[in-house]
């Protein structure tokens, strides 16, 4: 499968550039245009996994709504770019620190997966979803989601929804002296309050 | 495995097409056509006087508020997407778990409809 190292090696390389790109970029809205790149790349590589869903809603939910979002944020905070770049220095280390820890943590993650289970002798994992050449991605979530984790699916309801009425109580004013249109007053207005039939003589005027 | 990306080598041909023609299309003109860029060319032109400021000024919050509630309704849209496809296999459990997921999304709903927080004034 030459094609697909290939093709796995062209998206990877994209996304680390984008990653490198959207940190270095001068201009906050191209700092989210490479994050949208870096998106529509991770969602190859998560087809090549054949996570097939991930992918989707990596393009639907990431760069469909969230880089949208990542967009008004930077046009509404009015971001002084000379101010933030003066902090790199200072942050640096910081930076490195949460970089290393990420990467420590996955060492172990992969490690634990790579190296049990018959080598420390831990009873072998039963993978809760199928293989993948069993069941595609979409069926095999959707037989787990809806049914083993329903309280977990519930819970993301309720984080909806609190984030709903979290944003509204937030951002939600009401403006003085704004005339709107109430459709339900206008057409519950009687028409006899605003009609009137006026008997017109022939030549006299009103 | 291979028969799954097999499904997606027409999408790859296609990006591939589409990334050869933009860079075609942008470096062409930048080769083949005559430049002769002066001051007066390049700079920024707002009907024929000088800008007046900054295009980058704050947005209403309000932009922010319409975007949110999408983001939402578009994860509620991603959930439904597996229930479609596992429907046969879930059950008659699974049916009901997701009509409460759209039920408490609902209260929701109502309460930004009774809010106003869809009107635009």
């Amino acid at each position: 499968m030459v094609i697909e190292a290939l093709v796995f090696y062209v998206f990877a390389a994209i996304a680390v550039l984008c990653g490198v790109m959207v940190i270095s970029a001068r201009n906050p809205v191209h700092s989210v245009l490479y994050l949208i790149l870096a998106f529509f790349n991770a969602a190859g590589l998560f087809v090549l996994q054949g996570a097939e869903f991930l992918a989707m809603l990596l393009v639907i939910v990431y760069v469909g709504a969230v880089a949208v979002l990542f967009l008004f944020v930077v046009m509404m905070l009015d971001v002084d770019v000379k101010k933030l770049r003066s902090g790199v220095v200072r942050y640096m280390g910081i930076g490195m620190t949460l970089g290393a820890v990420l990467f420590a943590e996955m060492v172990v993650a992969i490690g634990y997966w790579y190296f049990t289970p018959e080598k420390l002798g831990i009873p072998e994992k039963v993978s809760a979803t199928p293989a993948i050449s069993d069941a595609h991605n979409t069926e095999a979530l959707g037989n787990l989601i809806y049914t083993n984790y329903v309280y977990l699916f519930q819970g993301a309801g309720m984080v909806l929804l609190v984030a709903m009425v979290g944003a509204i109580v937030l951002t939600l004013r009401e403006r003085e002296g704004v005339k709107r249109q109430r459709i339900a007053k206008q057409v519950a207005q009687p028409s006899a309050e605003e009609v009137k039939v006026v008997k017109v003589q022939t030549g006299g005027g009103i | 495995m291979e028969e799954l990306l097999r499904e997606y080598l027409p999408i790859l041909i296609f990006l591939g097409l589409a990334i050869i023609l933009s860079v075609v299309m942008i470096f062409g003109s930048m080769l083949l056509a005559r430049q002769k860029p002066d001051s007066e060319k390049v700079s920024a032109y707002e009907c024929g006087f000088e800008a007046f400021d900054d295009a980058r000024t704050r947005f209403d919050v309000r932009f922010y508020l319409v975007t949110l509630l999408f983001i939402i309704f578009d994860l509620e849209v991603a959930f439904l997407f597996p229930w479609a496809v596992s429907l046969g296999n879930i059950g008659l459990f699974g049916f009901w778990s997701m009509v409460v997921f759209l039920g408490i999304l609902t209260i929701g709903f109502a309460y930004e409809w009774k809010k106003g927080a869809l009107e635009w004034e």
